[in-house]
Formats: C-alpha cells, sequence, structure tokens
C-alpha cells in the first residue's frame, strides 16, 4: 500500500525545488482534473443527495436522514438486502471451495497442467452479459440441455426450474457465478501455494504425515492470509452483484434475486427518486467500508506463526 | 523414488481435471454451436454439438436486422480511447506520485487511495448528474470521461515506478534531461509490464461493461455490444440462435486478447488487492 518516503528536501524555498513542484503539478494535473470531477465530487455530492428528495429534475430540499430511515421500513430494500446476503453467504464460500480445490489439483505437477489453467481462468474474462445469454438457454427449464439431461438421462422427473423458479433462481445465479469467478481466485490462491516453502513439506513427510495431515497442519495455516484477502474480496465483490441477474432474471420471479445494487438502479432511474437511491448506495458503501476495516485490520494480525 | 512411474491417483486427479475442464468449456462450445443452428435445431433431442449443416442465417439476422455492427465499432471507439487515455494520463500522474517532489503529493495520493474503497455503484447516482450538468447525457463522451481517469491505473503504475531506483533518473537529470525526457526515455520503457497489464484490464474492463452503457446511453445508434446484445436478448428473448450470434462476436475481440496477453492478465490479479 502507501509506502510512504520522505521527502528529501534541504532548502524548500530554491528556484529549483519550486519547479520541480511545477513540473510535478502539471503532470498530475490532467489525471486529477478528470478524478476531481468524475469520482472526487460524486463522492461527497452523492453524500449531500442522499440528504434530499431530488428526483433527477427541478429543485431538491434538504431532509435530513429521512431517506435513511425510510429505509428501515422498506419492504423491497429489506427483501434485496436479504437477497444480497443469502447470495453473498453462498457464492463467498462455494467460490472459495472451488478455486482452493482447482488451484490445489494443479500444483501438482500434473500433464496439462497450464493448460487447465488457462482453460479455467477464461470464463473469468467474458462479460456477465454474455455468460448470462448462454447459461439462459442452458438452464432453459423445459428443453434446455441441462434439464433434458435431467429428465431423459438421469430420469428425473420434475428437474428444477432454475432461472425460473422462486426458490431456485437465486442458487442459479450463485452457480453462475462460482462458474465464472472461480479460476480468478484460482490463479490467487495457486500464487499463495508457490509462496509455501517446502522444506515444511518435507519436514511434514519425514514426521510421517499423511497428505491429510499435511494439507490441514501444513497448506491451510500457511495459505490462510490468501484465503483472507480472497474471502475480503469475494465478499465485496458479491455485494455488488447486478449484470448477471439484470440479464438473466431481472430481479425475479417476482421479486426473488433482486439485490441491493438493483435496488438503487431502479429507485434513481425507474422511479426518480435520486435522493433515495443514493442513500442506498452510501449504505452499501458502508458495507464494503466495514469490509475493509476488517481487512486492514487483519493484514497486522494475520501473520502466520511458524 | 522413481519419477517416471505414474501413481494412479494422479490419473484420477487428471480426469477430474478434464472434467472440470469439459464444464469450463461446455457452454462456449454450445454458443457456437448454437449460433450456426435454425431455430428448431437448437433444443433437439438429443443435442447435437456438431450441427448437420451450418447455416449462417443467426449471423445475418444479427448484422442486418439490428445494427450490431455499429455496436461494435462504437464499443471498439470507446474501448481504444478510454485505454489510451489511462495510459497516458495514470502514467503521467504514476511519474509525479513515485518520483517528483512537491508540497501535497501524499495527501493527493491518500485521496486516491481513499476512492477506490468507494464502489462505483454507490457513486453512479451523483456521477450521473455531473454528466447531466455537462449535458453529455447519451454522448459517448459519458462513458469515455468517467472511464478514463482511474485512481487504480494510476496506483497500479505508481506501484511499477517505485519500483525502478531513482539513481537512474538522478544520473539522467545530472546528464541534464529535463522531468519530460526522464518520464518519456527512463521511467515509461522501464514500466512496460505495468502499462500492459494497464491496458489489458482496461480494455477488457470497458469492453465488458454493461452497466455505464445502460445509464449514460440511450439511442440505439450510439449502443455498445453488451447494451445491444442484452437489449436484443430482452425484446427477442426466444429467437435463440441469434442471440447465440451476437454473443459469439462479442467475445471475439476478448478471446484475441486472452490469447496473446495472457501472462499480463495473470500479472493484474496480483494488484486487484487493492481494487475494492
Amino acid at each position: 500500500m502507501a509506502k510512504k518516503e520522505k521527502i528529501a528536501v534541504p532548502k524548500q524555498n530554491g528556484k529549483l525545488f519550486r519547479r520541480e513542484w511545477l513540473t510535478g503539478y502539471l503532470f498530475l494535473l490532467p489525471n486529477f482534473i478528470g478524478f476531481l470531477i468524475f469520482t472526487g465530487i460524486p463522492v461527497i455530492m452523492g453524500f449531500y443527495i442522499s440528504m434530499t428528495n431530488y428526483s433527477g429534475y427541478g429543485s431538491k430540499d434538504f431532509i435530513g436522514i429521512t431517506n435513511y430511515v425510510k429505509m428501515v421500513g422498506d419492504s423491497d430494500f429489506r427483501n434485496a438486502l436479504r437477497n444480497n446476503l443469502v447470495y453473498s453467504l453462498t457464492s463467498v464460500p462455494l467460490t472459495i471451495l472451488f478455486a482452493l480445490l482447482l488451484a490445489l489439483a494443479l500444483n501438482k505437477k500434473l500433464y496439462g497442467g497450464r493448460f487447465f489453467q488457462t482453460v479455467y481462468f477464461f470464463p473469468n474474462l467474458t462479460s456477465m452479459v454474455a455468460v448470462g445469454c448462454v447459461w439462459l438457454q442452458l438452464f432453459e427449464s423445459k428443453k434446455g440441455p441441462i434439464n433434458q439431461f435431467l429428465k431423459y438421462t438421469v430420469g428425473m422427473e420434475n428437474p428444477p426450474k432454475w432461472f425460473w423458479g422462486t426458490t431456485t433462481a437465486l442458487m442459479t445465479v450463485v452457480i453462475v457465478v462460482v462458474w465464472k469467478q472461480a479460476g480468478y481466485y484460482m490463479v490467487m490462491f495457486m500464487g499463495g501455494l508457490k509462496n509455501i516453502p517446502p522444506h515444511l513439506y518435507e519436514a511434514a513427510k519425514i514426521d510421517g504425515a499423511t497428505p491429510w495431515q499435511c494439507f490441514w497442519n501444513v497448506t491451510w495455516p500457511m495459505l490462510s492470509p490468501t484465503t483472507f484477502m480472497v474471502t475480503i474480496l469475494t465478499f465485496i465483490a458479491s455485494f455488488q452483484v447486478f449484470d448477471i441477474i439484470n440479464v438473466t432474471t431481472e430481479g425475479g420471479p417476482g421479486r426473488a434475486t433482486e439485490v441491493l445494487v438493483m435496488r438503487i438502479y431502479k429507485e434513481a432511474f425507474k422511479y426518480a427518486r435520486m435522493g433515495y437511491g443514493s442513500a442506498i448506495g452510501y449504505f452499501l458503501f458502508l458495507i464494503i467500508f466495514l469490509v475493509t476495516l476488517v481487512q486492514w485490520k487483519g493484514q497486522k494480525n494475520w501473520v502466520v506463526e511458524d | 523414488m522413481n519419477k517416471k512411474k505414474i501413481k494412479p491417483s494422479s490419473i484420477v486427479l487428471f480426469l477430474v481435471c478434464c472434467a472440470v475442464a469439459v464444464a469450463m468449456i461446455m457452454p462456449f462450445l454450445w454458443m457456437v454451436s448454437a449460433s450456426f443452428k435454425l431455430r428448431n435445431e437448437i433444443f433437439s433431442r438429443p443435442i447435437q454439438w456438431i450441427p448437420q449443416t451450418f447455416h449462417k442465417d443467426n449471423y445475418e439476422t444479427i448484422l442486418e436486422k439490428i445494427p450490431f455492427s455499429r455496436y461494435f465499432f462504437n464499443t471498439a471507439k470507446i474501448t481504444i480511447i478510454i485505454t489510451l487515455l489511462q495510459l497516458i494520463t495514470c502514467s503521467m500522474a504514476a511519474y509525479a506520485f513515485s518520483k517528483l517532489h512537491f508540497p501535497g503529493r501524499d495527501t493527493i495520493f491518500l485521496c486516491y487511495l481513499g476512492t477506490m474503497m468507494v464502489p462505483w455503484h454507490a457513486i453512479m447516482i451523483p456521477q450521473f448528474i455531473v454528466i447531466q450538468k455537462l449535458h453529455l447525457y447519451d454522448n459517448h463522451l459519458s462513458l469515455i470521461l468517467t472511464g478514463a481517469f482511474s485512481a487504480f491505473g494510476v496506483f497500479l503504475l505508481r506501484q511499477n515506478m517505485l519500483s525502478i531506483p531513482d539513481s537512474l533518473n538522478e544520473a539522467a537529470k545530472i546528464d541534464g534531461c529535463g522531468p519530460v525526457g526522464i518520464y518519456l526515455r527512463i521511467i515509461l520503457p522501464l514500466t512496460k509490464t505495468g502499462l500492459a497489464t494497464l491496458t489489458v484490464l482496461t480494455f477488457n474492463g470497458t469492453w465488458n461493461d454493461y452497466m455505464g452503457p445502460m445509464i449514460y446511453l440511450d439511442k440505439d445508434v450510439n449502443r455498445t455490444i453488451q447494451l445491444g446484445l442484452a437489449t436484443f436478448k430482452r425484446e427477442f428473448d426466444t429467437n435463440y440462435g441469434a442471440i447465440m450470434a451476437g454473443t459469439v462476436i462479442s467475445l471475439i475481440p476478448v478471446v484475441i486478447i486472452y490469447v496473446t496477453m495472457q501472462k499480463y492478465i495473470v500479472e493484474g490479479i496480483a494488484y486487484s488487492g487493492v481494487k475494492g
């Protein structure tokens, strides 16, 4: 992170120094102006808007924390928050499990290992729109290939309705997302595995440890900083899920797959409640901020005991 | 131990890896296969992975009935401009943050770091209002300006530049090289990996962006490929073959980038820890 360098300055007012200051500012300027207008100002402006009843046009009145209070009783918001939590608490552990298993498999010097890595990583680069379009057809409930397989090969009489079932829709989204992102975190885990010194495994082997014991006593504890990092990242990402849901279920059936970002979008751009939408946006920011705080604290405390 | 002997456990592992690879690739095979089929062939039973005859009707539909080539061109234009602007402005700012000394430098950098934590979705409404006030709604400039000045790009390149020893630019300074010369002739050439990583990440991110175009663009001729594809899917949700044809076209650039720049994509993952 921000490595602090001391500015070694003998005489701050020398002509040469002022020249370097100017150069510094000039180099920074193009990015800084754009950053200020399109990120800096919105960050501050958004907080103010969240305390108004702005509709997108016309005037706005300052209404204090009314929008935030409104969220507590808003059943749409609470439904979205609940869905989002269910989504996070299922997609995060599943992603970690699959990513870790894939990384462990490829960590063995396997024939074709590089090829497998390339293949596993590929879905991660494709857009959620493309992925959503394809999986919608694969999961098609009446004649899609997956339900054809379940019906005629496995012999299931009533295969799940996937994206079209109230109880299954959110889990179907989880399946697609885990499929798409597991390869990405697999690469992170592989980096973590490479950093485990081999002598630890040799020592464990001499002590007669089984592969199972090896995993729980060497790999798992040594990998914990990576696991921690991946948990945080997947968790943060899971609170920003939107594209895949908007392409596949559009929040339905009913409102079974509505999530927080979808609420922000609908409040602001469908119902012209920019103020209320911003308040939900800041709520989302708060969640991610708290998770980041945990990350900072964790990074300091999470030291592997040797 | 005899290393040449293949253990049965590694054969099992290999087979499992193959099965996973099939699961990862199968949806894309379906996509390509369905894009060449007629409507009534797509959900045939049993599944025909290789169509008996390759029909190009779906590609004709997507390219002639809707302005898909226009979407493609729009996206390419926006993506290339954003990537170039990012490379230029982020590398300049990163140079200032890593090699030049001026008052307030570290404070400004902390502000950059701080905003990286704010999810875009939390500030998309105020950002939209800014774009509206600048009268850039339904104009490609809205996407270009909101995408071109990322704090993440600055951070990534600054990390790269910090690893260049200061003695190099000081030596150049003594030899009479100005800051612009140092930036162009020393820093940039030594930051090639970082620049390539940023190029790939920005290109891919912009090409795949869906929500940005959804908010900022309106008219059909202005749409990007993701927005166009999603809208087409919504309007003709049973024209399965044509949707797949559009998906195939939208993936072509991504596949090219992946095949040629895989190394830099993997490199970029190391920076994701700060990308909140």
